[in-house]
């Protein structure tokens, strides 16, 4: 049973040997890494580890010089663009958290939701009743219901973080990319954001980037540190907080 | 599914404005062709073509609204679609001359005897009817805008760069029908017009279908473009506007966005052009002078960009001013259209209308407050003492 379930699990994401060089500077250096179908990965590492160039690789938004990155092992994501890569399900969570400012939190979440997103399928577009509900449910898990009908400018940096992450799931990914969510939130929002990862890598995969060492130990999941693009260590967090190449890099830092 | 596209577009403000739209439409030519020119209340003819002219230049901002106010897209180049439009009508009318012309030639229009053609160039043919000139009113700047919005859209040209080159396309185009072997008039460009589907363009009467038209056209596209604000495609174009690679990253092809937002507004520039020409009378490549796009720009952000109504109000004062300054004070019209555009950009960046909806929201806002306010009394002691501090 072990063996035939072990032949039949696939990647989710798959790099290998990724490079990336910009004016001769490697930001990414032969880095490989794999994601489960179903996993919630952290994350860690310094300043210009590459942690976001990663993100910009999977996502179509920086083409490596060299290496492989394949989606559900078999589509090759360098082939794409960010539209396409979208739509095959890995939504993104942008390090500065980026909102329609001057939409509402519904209409944010409306225009994230999975439908087509032709010209004239959008011109045409009426909210349904199952999109509707889908978009109360969304508002529901982002803790933001009393919210809706506010300007997306006027939330606070956290909703603000909060709304981006209800916009990747109006988008229902199979893959999830989150940068940095809890930079600048207050414990307790930190602690939220912590559940609702958690709450959503039980539908789908999740990768998730941060510095905020107690968050991780929250999230209480496999972690990988980055440094100077490569992996360092992967691991448990005990694993590899303890790891003297990592806190020489990182943690001692 | 499209009723509900057009029920969209029909809120308060919009149908307001195409009510007045189209009682000015009205009202001006009834008053030009129903009262005695001694009459108080009698519109001169020439006044009601000048103000038709002021409601194509409406048109032709509204269309640049499209896509710098709602889409982000700086278009400089902005005439050019409204000139392509104007020489489609030009040609057509060109054509209605006939054998009426100085040469007498049944065929070729004056200036291309005069510049010794044998027979009519090839994109010459087909323009003496009607409906054919009219499809090409529109298809001439949508091809240009697709082509155009094609390459610098897929090779992600923004901002200041895309700007730029919308004004070296129209700067292009400029030099271009300026060369007499264009075969487009050279720099007289075309003019000498005698009729429009067999009225004389000078008559009143025609004059004042022509203005009627104008109106209408204007709220016909300001109806479209409501629309298409008003969609979920609307609310994207703002997404592009503001965030675009949000946009890209949620899966959508934001070229293909822009290129559709880009070809529409040039098909309406495209209009705006062809309704001016027979109005006043003449097309030459100074239409396609970098500065009127530039001008264009200057009548939308006066307005109000991002309103749809502004950009409107925005060209109508603008230009009603150039009027009156080029009658009466011809040297400071210039002086004045920059310190306008400055006054404008400093004190009110949200343009007219854009200042005005400002102020009903701001209003609107604080009318809440103060109704929470006077809900839970505590919270308001709370905000006086909190003001006392
Ligand atoms: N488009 C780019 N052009 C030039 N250099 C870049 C580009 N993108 C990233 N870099 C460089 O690559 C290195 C890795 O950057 P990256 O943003 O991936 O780091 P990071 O691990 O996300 O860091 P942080 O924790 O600060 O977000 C940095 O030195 C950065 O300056
Ligand atoms: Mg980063």
């Amino acid at each position: 049973m072990n063996t035939i379930s072990e032949t039949r699990q696939k990647s989710l994401l798959y790099l290998e040997n990724v490079s990336v060089s910009f004016d001769g500077f490697k930001a990414l250096n032969s880095l490989s890494f794999v994601v489960e179908p179903g996993e919630l990965r952290a994350i860690i590492g310094p300043n210009g580890a590459g942690k976001t160039t990663m993100m910009d690789i999977i996502t179509g938004k920086t083409r490596p010089d060299t290496g492989t990155v394949l989606f559900e092992d078999a589509i090759d994501l360098t082939k794409k663009d960010e539209a396409d890569i979208a739509q095959l399900g890995i939504g993104r969570k942008f390090q500065k958290p980026t909102v329609f400012e001057s939409h509402t939190v519904w209409d944010n979440l409306e225009l994230a939701l999975n439908r087509s997103r032709g010209v004239f399928a959008t011109l045409f577009y009426t909210l349904s009743p199952e999109d509707k509900a889908r978009i109360e449910e969304i508002l529901e898990t982002i803790r933001m219901t009393h919210r809706k009908n506010e300007y997306a400018a006027n939330l606070s940096h956290g909703q603000k973080q909060w709304l981006e992450i209800g916009m990747l799931l109006a988008q229902e990914p199979k893959l999830l990319l989150v940068d940095e969510p809890v930079a600048g939130m207050t414990d307790a929002e930190t602690a939220e954001t912590a559940v609702l990862l958690k709450e959503i890598a039980k539908t789908r995969s999740v990768v998730v980037v941060e510095h905020d060492m107690g968050f991780i130990r929250e999230l209480g999941v496999k972690v990988t540190c980055l440094a100077e693009g490569s992996v360092l260590a992967e691991g448990s967090i005990d694993f590899v907080s303890n790891d003297p190449k990592v806190i020489e890099n990182y943690l001692g830092r | 599914m499209i009723s509900g596209f057009v029920f969209r577009a029909l809120e308060g403000r919009i149908v307001a404005a195409v009510g007045i739209l189209l009682g000015i439409g009205i009202l001006v030519p009834a008053l030009n062709l129903l009262t005695p020119p001694d009459s108080a209340l009698h519109i001169p003819t020439y006044a009601m073509s000048l103000f038709g002219k002021y409601l194509c230049y409406a048109l032709l901002a509204l269309a640049l609204d499209l896509v710098w106010g709602y889409c982000g897209i700086l278009s400089l180049g902005h005439g050019a679609f409204f000139a392509l439009g104007g020489y489609a009508m030009g040609m057509y009318l060109m054509r209605q001359i006939g054998p009426r012309g100085v040469y007498g030639n049944p065929i070729l229009p004056d200036f291309m005897v005069f510049l010794n053609y044998k027979e009519l160039p090839w994109f010459w043919h087909g323009f003496d009817w009607f409906v054919f000139a009219m499809a090409m009113v529109i298809v001439v700047p949508g091809l240009l805008a697709f082509i155009f919005g094609w390459f610098a859209f897929r090779s992600r040209v923004n901002g200041v760069y895309l700007s730029i080159i919308t004004q070296a396309m129209t700067y292009a185009l400029l030099l271009a029908f300026f060369r007499n072997d264009m075969g487009f008039g050279g720099n007289n460009g075309l003019t000498d017009f005698k009729d429009i589907l067999g009225f004389s363009v000078q008559a009143d009467g025609t004059r004042a279908v022509l203005f009627f038209m104008s109106a209408l056209m204007l709220s016909l596209c300001l109806i479209l473009a409501s629309a298409i604000v008003r969609s979920k495609f609307g609310k994207v174009l703002v997404g592009v506007r503001d965030a675009e690679s949000r946009v890209r990253f949620l899966g959508f092809r934001v070229e293909n966005i822009k290129l559709f937002t880009f070809v529409v507004s040039a098909m309406m520039a495209g209009i705006a052009g062809a309704l001016f020409v027979p109005q006043v009378g003449i097309i030459n490549p100074g239409e396609f002078a970098p500065a009127n796009s530039i001008e264009v720009v200057v009548w939308t952000a006066v307005g109000g960009r991002g309103t749809l109504i502004g950009p409107i109000i925005g060209a109508i004062l603008v230009n009603g001013g150039k009027s009156f300054f080029t009658g009466a004070f011809p040297e400071i019209w210039l002086f004045a259209l920059g310190g306008l555009f400055i006054a404008v950009t400093l004190f009110l960046p949200k343009g007219i209308v854009g200042t005005i909806q400002h102020g009903f929201k701001a209003r609107k806002a604080l009318k809440a407050a103060a109704d929470a306010e006077k809900g839970r009394g505590d919270a308001a002691a709370v905000a006086q003492a909190q003001a006392a501090e």
